[in-house]
C-alpha cells in the first residue's frame, strides 16, 4: 500500500462521509441543525488539514521535485478489451494547488454558510449537497486520467444543478438549474468527443500515457491534436462559462450566495482552466487551438465586463465579473502562460469568494431588514442599498479590499496575476500580432473591471441610504461566523499575490515561487512551445515598466471613473428608477443574447419536439403502431386460436387423430 | 406362426376402437373403445414377441397396469360428470370452450 494513501483517502473520503451524514440528517432529522453545523464545515476542515499534510509531504520547503507525481491506484475500473481505466488519483504540483484552493476556500465558505443558511428549513440538505460538491471537485482535480476527471466534472455539474435550484419551489430557480445543466451538456459533449479521439490515438486515457507519448503520436500543429484540444476547449467553455456557452452562469445566481461563491466563482467554474493547464502539452502542440482559447478568453473578458457595467443586481454584477475574470484565465493559459492562468485562478478564488460572501453578508442584512418590516422590495438590487458602510463596517472594508484586488491595484493579489497574464499576451504578440489585439482587449476589460467594481462599492456602501426609513434601523453587521471567513479571505486577497511575485518586485521577497512550483507540470509544454517558436516571453526593461504603469493607470482610472460617475447624481431606488434607454438598455439586457438563443435554438427545438417528436413520433408511431399495434396483433392471433377451442371433446379427438396420422405419415414417409 | 392373422385381428380391433371413440357419444362406450385400442396394441405386442423376444410380453404387463390406473381415474371422472349432468353424453361436456 502506498505511503500517501491515507491522507489522499482522508481528503476524498471526509467530504463524502459528510455528504452521507448530512444526507441522512436531511432525510430523518432535518431539525438537528447543531449536528449539521458541526459535520458540514468539520469534514471540510479535516480535508483541508489532510491537504496541508499532503502538501508538506510533497514539498518539504517548497522544493518541487520533478518525480513526485504520485499515482495512487485504488482499483481497476473499466477493463474492457484493450481499454483499461484505473480508479486512480494523481498527486502532483498542479493538483496540489487546486487541492489547497478547493479545501481551503471551501472550508471558509462552509463556515460562512453556517451563519448564512442558519434559518433555512433545508439546512442539512444544503450541507449535504455542498459536501458532495467538494468530494466531486476533489475527484476532478485529483483524477489520474481524463475519465476520472470526467466523473468529477459531471459530479460537480450535478451538485451545481442541485444547488442552483436549491429553493426549487420558485420556478425561476428550478429553471436556472436546468439551464445550467443543459448548457453544460453541450460542453460535455465536446469533452467526450475529445476523449474518444484521444482513445483512438493513444489507446489509453491516463495522463501518464497521453502526455508521455503525445509528442511521438501527435504531430505538432496537426489536425488531430487541434481537433482534440478544440473539443476539450468546448468542454471548458461550457463548464467555465466562456462565449458562447456563458449564459448559464449569471442565471446560476438563483442559488444561495455562498454557493455562488464556492461553485460559481472560486472552484467549479475554474475546472476548465485546470483542464487546459493539465493538458498544456496538448495545447502547446496545437498553436491554432491556443489562439482560439486565448481569443475566446479575451473576447469573453471584454464582453462580460461591458455587461457588468449596467447590472443592478449585486450578484449579477459579480457573476458577469466572474465570467470576465475566467476569460482572463483562458487568455493566460491560451497564451501558454500556464502559471499565470493558474495564479489568477488562485487569486481570483480569494477575492471573488470574498466579494460573493461580502455580497451575501449585504443581502443577509438587507433581507433581514425587509423581513422585519414585511416589505417585498428586492434585497439584491443595489439601487435599494447605499450608505451601508455605516451599518456594516467590517463587510464594507473587506469588500473594498477585494475591489482593489480585482481591479488590479498594487500590491493586492489581483494586480500580480492579471498583470502577468497581460504581459505574457503582449510578449507573445511580438511574433503573432493577434495576441497584441488580445492584450488590448484584456487591457480595456481591466479598465471596465475597475469601473464596475467601483460602481458596485459606491452604490452599495456609499452615498445616501435608500433602503427605506422603516427598514434602516434593522440593518446591521453579520455575525462573527460570517465575518470571520471574510477576514481570512481579506488577508488572502491582500497577500495572495506574493506567492508569485514578478521578477521586478524582487525586493519584496522570493520571486516566481508558484512558477517554479508548477514547473514539473508546465515545463514539457513550455519546451514544445519553444521548439515551435510559439512560447510567450515576458517583455523586459522599459516595455515591462510601461506595461505595469499602464495596468496601474487603467485600474486607478477605472476606479475613479466608476466612483465619480456613480455618485455624481443621487441614485433613485428600484421602485422609482426610470427605464433604461439607448445603449445602456442593450447592456442592461445583456445584449439580448438569451433572447437570441431562445429564438434561434430553444424555440425551433421546442417546436420540432412538439410537432414532430411528440405528435408524430411518440403519439402515432410509438403509441399507435408500436403499443396499440402489438396489442391488436396479439388479440387477432388470440381470436384465431380460440376458434379451435370449441369445447366439444369429439372435435378434440378428431384433431388428435388427424395429428397422430400426420406424425405417423411423416415418420413412415422416409 | 400366426403372425399375419394376429396382426390383422389387432388392426381390426384397433380400428373398431378408433371408430368408436370418434363416432359414439356415450362416455362409457368411448372409454371401452379406448380399452379396445389398448388391447389391440397388447395383441400386437404378444404376436411380435414370438419373433423378437420376451420384451414385448413384459411390455404388455405395463400396458395392463396403466390401463387399470386409467380405468380407475377415467371411471371416477365419468361418475362425477354423471352426478353433475345426470347423463354421460359428451354433448353436455363443453366447459373447455375458448
Amino acid at each position: 500500500m502506498h505511503a500517501s494513501l491515507l491522507p489522499v483517502s482522508l481528503v476524498l473520503g471526509l467530504p463524502l462521509l459528510g455528504f452521507l451524514a448530512n444526507g441522512a440528517l436531511a432525510l430523518w432529522r432535518p431539525q438537528a441543525k447543531l449536528a449539521t453545523s458541526l459535520i458540514g464545515p468539520g469534514v471540510l476542515l479535516g480535508a483541508f488539514a489532510a491537504a496541508v499534510l499532503l502538501f508538506q509531504r510533497l514539498a518539504p520547503g517548497w522544493q518541487a521535485d520533478p518525480d513526485v507525481a504520485q499515482i495512487v491506484t485504488l482499483w481497476s475500473w473499466i477493463p474492457v478489451g484493450s481499454l483499461t481505466i484505473d480508479f486512480a488519483f494523481q498527486l502532483d504540483q498542479l493538483s496540489m494547488v487546486m487541492l489547497l484552493i478547493v479545501t481551503g476556500v471551501g472550508s471558509l465558505i462552509h463556515l460562512f454558510s453556517v451563519g448564512y443558511m442558519k434559518s433555512d428549513p433545508g439546512y442539512a440538505r444544503y450541507f449535504a449537497y455542498l459536501n458532495l460538491f467538494i468530494a466531486f471537485m476533489l475527484v476532478l482535480v485529483l483524477g489520474a486520467s481524463f475519465p476520472m476527471m470526467f466523473i468529477g466534472w459531471e459530479g460537480v455539474g450535478l451538485c451545481s444543478y442541485l444547488l442552483i435550484g436549491f429553493w426549487f419551489t420558485e420556478k425561476a430557480n428550478a429553471d436556472a438549474g436546468k439551464k445550467a445543466f443543459i448548457v453544460n451538456r453541450i460542453g460535455d459533449f465536446g469533452f467526450l468527443i475529445a476523449m474518444f479521439l484521444m482513445w483512438g490515438a493513444f489507446g489509453s486515457l491516463s495522463y501518464a500515457d497521453v502526455f508521455g507519448r503525445a509528442q511521438e503520436v501527435l504531430p505538432a500543429g496537426g489536425a488531430l491534436v487541434t481537433a482534440i484540444t478544440l473539443f476539450l476547449f468546448l468542454g471548458c467553455a461550457g463548464k467555465s462559462a466562456q462565449i458562447p456557452l456563458y449564459t448559464w452562469l449569471p442565471d446560476a445566481m438563483a442559488g444561495p450566495t455562498p454557493v455562488s461563491a464556492l461553485i460559481h466563482a472560486a472552484t467549479m467554474v475554474t475546472a476548465g482552466v485546470y483542464l487546459v493547464a493539465r493538458s498544456n502539452l496538448l495545447f502547446a502542440l496545437a498553436p491554432t487551438s491556443q489562439t482560439v482559447v486565448a481569443g475566446v478568453g479575451a473576447l469573453t473578458a471584454l464582453f462580460a465586463a461591458t455587461i457588468g457595467l449596467r447590472q443592478y443586481d449585486i450578484k449579477k454584477v459579480l457573476a458577469y465579473s466572474t465570467v470576465s475574470q475566467l476569460g482572463y484565465m483562458f487568455l493566460g493559459v491560451g497564451t501558454g502562460a500556464i502559471t499565470a492562468g493558474v495564479f489568477h485562478l488562485m487569486t481570483h478564488a480569494f477575492f471573488k469568494a470574498l466579494l460573493f460572501l461580502g455580497s451575501g453578508s449585504v443581502i443577509h442584512a438587507m433581507h433581514h431588514a425587509y423581513h422585519a418590516t414585511h416589505s417585498h422590495d428586492d434585497a439584491q438590487d443595489m439601487r435599494n442599498m447605499g450608505g451601508l458602510a455605516k451599518y456594516m463596517p467590517i463587510t464594507a472594508t473587506l469588500m473594498i479590499l477585494a475591489t482593489l484586488a480585482i481591479a488590479g491595484v498594487p500590491p493586492f493579489a489581483g494586480f500580480f496575476s492579471k498583470d502577468e497574464i497581460l504581459a505574457f499576451a503582449f510578449g507573445r504578440g511580438e511574433h503573432e500580432p493577434i495576441f497584441r489585439l488580445f492584450w488590448a482587449m484584456g487591457a480595456v476589460a481591466a479598465l471596465l473591471t475597475a469601473f464596475y467594481m467601483a460602481r458596485l462599492v459606491a452604490m452599495t456602501f456609499f452615498g445616501a441610504n435608500r433602503t427605506g426609513d422603516a427598514e434602516r434601523s434593522h440593518l446591521r453587521e453579520a455575525p462573527w461566523i460570517m465575518t470571520g471567513p471574510l477576514l481570512v479571505l481579506g488577508v488572502l486577497s491582500v497577500v495572495g499575490g506574493w506567492l508569485n511575485l514578478p521578477a521586478f518586485a524582487h525586493s519584496l521577497g522570493a520571486t516566481e515561487r508558484l512558477h517554479h512550483w508548477l514547473e514539473p507540470v508546465t515545463a514539457i509544454g513550455q519546451k514544445v512551445s519553444e521548439r515551435l517558436g510559439t512560447a510567450a516571453v515576458l517583455p523586459h526593461g522599459s516595455t515591462e515598466s510601461a506595461l505595469v504603469a499602464l495596468a496601474v493607470a487603467l485600474a486607478l482610472l477605472g476606479l475613479a471613473l466608476g466612483w465619480f460617475i456613480t455618485l455624481r447624481q443621487p441614485i433613485v431606488d428600484a421602485h422609482h428608477a426610470a427605464p433604461e434607454t439607448g445603449f445602456w438598455k442593450v447592456l442592461h439586457n445583456k445584449y439580448y443574447v438569451d433572447e437570441l438563443y431562445d429564438r434561434v435554438i430553444v424555440d425551433p427545438l421546442t417546436r420540432f419536439s412538439r410537432t414532430f417528436l411528440w405528435k408524430t413520433v411518440d403519439q402515432e408511431v410509438i403509441d399507435g403502431a408500436g403499443v396499440n399495434g402489438s396489442a391488436w396483433l396479439s388479440r387477432a392471433l388470440g381470436s384465431l386460436g380460440s376458434r379451435l377451442q370449441s369445447g366439444q371433446v369429439g372435435v378434440y379427438v378428431v384433431l388428435f387423430l388427424v395429428g397422430a396420422l400426420f406424425v405417423l405419415g411423416g415418420l413412415s414417409w422416409r | 406362426m400366426f403372425l399375419g392373422p394376429s396382426l390383422a385381428v389387432s388392426a381390426i380391433i384397433f380400428c373398431i376402437g378408433v371408430a368408436g371413440v370418434l363416432l359414439r357419444r356415450n362416455a362409457i362406450v368411448i372409454f371401452m373403445c379406448v380399452e379396445l385400442m389398448l388391447n389391440a396394441v397388447n395383441l400386437t405386442f404378444i404376436a411380435l414377441a414370438q419373433a423378437h423376444g420376451v420384451a414385448g410380453q413384459v411390455f404388455v404387463f405395463f400396458v395392463m397396469a396403466v390401463a387399470a390406473v386409467e380405468a380407475a381415474v377415467g371411471l371416477a371422472i365419468i361418475l362425477s360428470i354423471f352426478r353433475h349432468h345426470k347423463s354421460v353424453d359428451l354433448k353436455n361436456i363443453n366447459l373447455l370452450r375458448g
